[in-house]
C-alpha cells in the first residue's frame, strides 16, 4: 500500500515572532507567550484550541546561556493549556525536528493544532561579559563529546566550523572572497528587514580586513546572538478550509542521520549531517533543486549555508564557492535568493526559526519589500556538522 | 613542555576512555582496537563498530599522521590567552582514525593541512594530553 509522505498531512496555519532585539532583558517566556500568542491569533484559532506543543531544544538544554527557551511545562502554565502531546528535545534532527515532531502529532491523530516554538535569550544573557564560549574554558571537567573537543580549547562552534571551511577552502580552491558573499548578501537583505540588527551596507573591504575568530572565519562570518522567539501552529491539513487562508504545506521533511555524527569524524567533512538529510529530502518528493523560489539555509555561520547549498544540490559538491562568487546568483534578484530577511549574520541568530519565519512570510507574500515575486516553494535548512534538519514548504492554493 | 593553553577542561574519568588520557605515561599514545577484526575505534567503543565483536584492547600506536584540517583560534574565550592552532589529525594506521587536538612548537601562521606531524605528550593535571608537533616538510 503507498501512502504520502506523513508531513503532507500537515501545514503550517498561523506564524508569530515576539519582539527582535539585543539585550531586551525580558524573560524567555516572556518573549515565548508573545509570539506563541501572535502564532495563534495570526491562525484565527485560540489558546484553547491549541492541544499539543513542541519545542527545540527544550528548557534544560544547557548547551550556553539562553540557549534554550521556556520547557513545555512552564508555557502550558503560563497560557493553562489542555494539551494531549507535548515535546521539547535536543535530541532530534536539528531545530526543525520540533516541527517535524508536530507533524507526526496531527498525522498520528494525536493532535490538531500543534504550537512550536523556539526562544532564544543569548543577548541578555551574554551580552554583559561578550560572547560565551559554547563549552565551557575553565578548570571543570569536561564531558560527552566534549570531552574531545574541550581539553584542546576547541569550545565554540566557530571551533569546530572553522575546520570545516579550511578543509573547503584546502580541496576546492575557496576563497574568503568568495565565502564573503554571505555576508554582505545576508546584509544587503537585512536593508529591507525592519526587525534586523545589521542594516547599513557591508563591503568586501570590510569584510576582508576583520579580525579573525578562529581562521579563517572572521567576525563577519559568525552569526549575532538575540533575544527573541518566533512560534508556528502546525495544524492538520483538514483544517484548511476553516483557515483565514491558504495555509502553507510541508511538501517534504529530510531527517536522515548518517556517518561518523560529530564535528571532527566525518569521512567527507565538509559535507557533513547536512547531505544525508538532504539526500532523504528529495527522496520524498517530485519537486526538484529547480522548481525552488527561495532557499531559507542556516547560517550560525557563513560555511553552513555554503554547506547546504552544496548538501541541497544546487551546485555540486566542492563548487559552492564559484555558485556564490559576486554574490549575484544568490541576491533576492538571481536564480536562487538566500536568506532574504538578512539572515544570523545580520537579522541576528533566533536559531533556525527565524529562517522558517522567513520562508512562511515569503509564501503568505507578507515580505512587504523583501518579497519574492510569486515565491511557491521554499527550503528551509537547519543545522551544522552533526545536526541538520530540512523541509521545503509549497505556498497553499484553493 | 610549555603549554600555549593557559586553561585546559580536564575530561572527566570514564572507563572506556580512561587509558586514552593515561596512555602517555610511558611516552605511547594508544587506541582501542578490535581484538577480532583488527579496527580502530576512535572515540572508544565498548564493541568494535565495524564487526560488532567484543573485545576491544588498547593498543600503541606510532603517534604519526597528517593534519586533516585546523584553524587557529584568535578570540580570547579566557582572558590573555594566545592564538593557538586546533587541529585534526589523522593517523597512519588507519584513514578513519581521527583526534582533534593542538600543533605546538611552531608559529601558528606555519601550519598547513596535509602537514606530517608526531605525538608529544603534555603532563597536565594527572592527565597525559597528547599534542602534536610539525614534522620538517622535507620528510613527506
Amino acid at each position: 500500500m503507498s501512502r504520502h509522505p506523513f508531513e503532507r498531512d500537515a501545514v503550517i496555519s498561523g506564524a508569530g515572532q515576539s519582539e527582535v532585539g539585543r539585550r531586551l532583558n525580558r524573560s524567555a517566556l516572556d518573549l515565548t507567550s508573545e509570539a506563541a500568542l501572535r502564532a495563534i491569533e495570526d491562525a484565527r484559532l485560540t489558546r484553547d484550541d491549541i492541544d499539543a506543543v513542541t519545542t527545540y531544544p527544550g528548557g534544560y538544554a544547557s548547551v550556553s546561556h539562553g540557549y534554550g527557551g521556556p520547557s513545555p511545562h512552564e508555557l502550558q502554565d503560563a497560557l493553562r493549556m489542555d494539551l494531549s502531546w507535548h515535546m521539547g528535545a535536543a535530541e532530534i534532527p536539528g531545530q526543525l525536528g520540533a516541527i517535524v515532531a508536530a507533524c507526526m502529532a496531527v498525522s498520528t491523530g494525536l493532535a490538531r493544532h500543534v504550537l512550536v516554538y523556539r526562544t532564544v535569550t543569548e543577548s541578555t544573557m551574554q551580552g554583559q561579559a561578550g560572547r560565551t564560549a559554547v563549552l565551557e574554558t575553565g578548570d571543570g571537567v569536561a564531558f560527552g563529546m566534549g570531552a574531545w573537543l574541550q581539553p584542546f580549547g576547541s569550545v565554540s562552534a566557530v571551533n569546530w566550523l572553522a575546520p570545516v571551511a579550511q578543509r573547503h577552502f584546502h580541496e576546492f580552491g575557496t576563497r574568503r572572497e568568495q565565502l564573503a558573499q554571505i555576508a554582505l548578501v545576508e546584509r544587503a537583505n537585512a536593508a529591507d528587514n525592519p526587525n534586523a540588527i545589521f542594516r547599513s551596507p557591508l563591503t568586501l573591504e570590510e569584510y576582508m580586513s576583520a579580525r579573525m575568530i578562529s581562521s579563517p572565519l572572521c567576525l563577519f562570518d559568525c552569526d549575532i546572538p538575540v533575544d527573541g522567539s518566533t512560534a508556528f501552529v502546525v495544524s492538520h491539513m483538514d483544517t484548511a478550509a476553516d483557515a483565514p487562508r491558504p495555509p502553507v504545506h510541508i511538501n517534504a521533511i529530510g531527517t536522515r542521520l548518517q556517518g561518523r555524527v560529530s564535528w571532527d569524524q566525518y569521512a567527507d567533512l565538509t559535507s557533513m549531517a547536512a547531505a544525508g538529510a538532504s539526500a532523504h529530502l528529495w527522496s520524498r518528493t517530485d519537486l526538484r533543486p529547480a522548481d525552488v523560489d527561495v532557499a531559507l539555509l542556516y547560517d550560525g555561520f557563513s560555511i553552513l549555508t555554503l554547506v547546504w547549498l552544496e548538501a541541497l544540490g544546487f551546485c555540486a559538491h566542492g563548487e559552492g564557492g564559484a555558485f556564490i562568487e559576486g554574490g549575484h546568483r544568490i541576491s533576492r534578484i538571481g536564480e536562487l535568493p538566500v536568506n532574504t530577511d538578512g539572515g544570523q549574520l545580520s537579522a541576528g541568530r533566533l536559531h533556525g526559526f527565524g529562517h522558517v519565519y522567513e520562508a512562511v512570510e515569503q509564501l503568505w507574500g507578507r515580505a512587504d519589500a523583501r518579497q519574492v515575486p510569486g515565491a511557491e516553494v521554499a527550503v528551509v535548512a537547519n543545522g551544522g556538522g552533526p545536526i541538520a534538519g530540512v523541509m521545503l514548504l509549497t505556498a497553499g492554493r484553493r | 613542555m610549555h603549554d600555549p593553553l593557559i586553561r585546559r577542561t580536564r575530561p572527566a574519568d570514564d572507563p572506556l576512555s580512561d587509558f586514552f588520557w593515561t596512555s602517555g605515561a610511558d611516552g605511547r599514545l594508544r587506541f582501542l582496537r578490535c581484538d577480532k577484526c583488527g579496527y580502530f575505534s576512535h572515540p572508544p567503543t565498548a564493541r568494535c563498530p565495524r564487526c560488532l565483536a567484543e573485545g576491544m584492547t588498547p593498543t600503541p600506536v606510532a603517534g604519526t599522521g597528517t593534519i586533516y584540517t585546523f584553524t587557529v583560534n584568535y578570540q580570547p574565550w579566557v582572558a590573555s590567552q594566545q592564538p593557538y592552532v586546533i587541529a585534526v589529525i589523522e593517523f597512519d594506521e588507519q584513514p578513519d582514525l581521527r583526534i582533534t587536538s593542538n600543533v605546538v612548537g611552531c608559529d601558528v601562521d606555519d601550519v598547513a593541512i596535509g602537514d606530517r606531524v608526531t605525538v608529544t605528550f603534555l603532563h597536565r593535571h594527572e592527565r597525559w594530553y597528547p599534542l602534536f608537533e610539525r614534522l620538517p616538510r622535507s620528510s613527506r
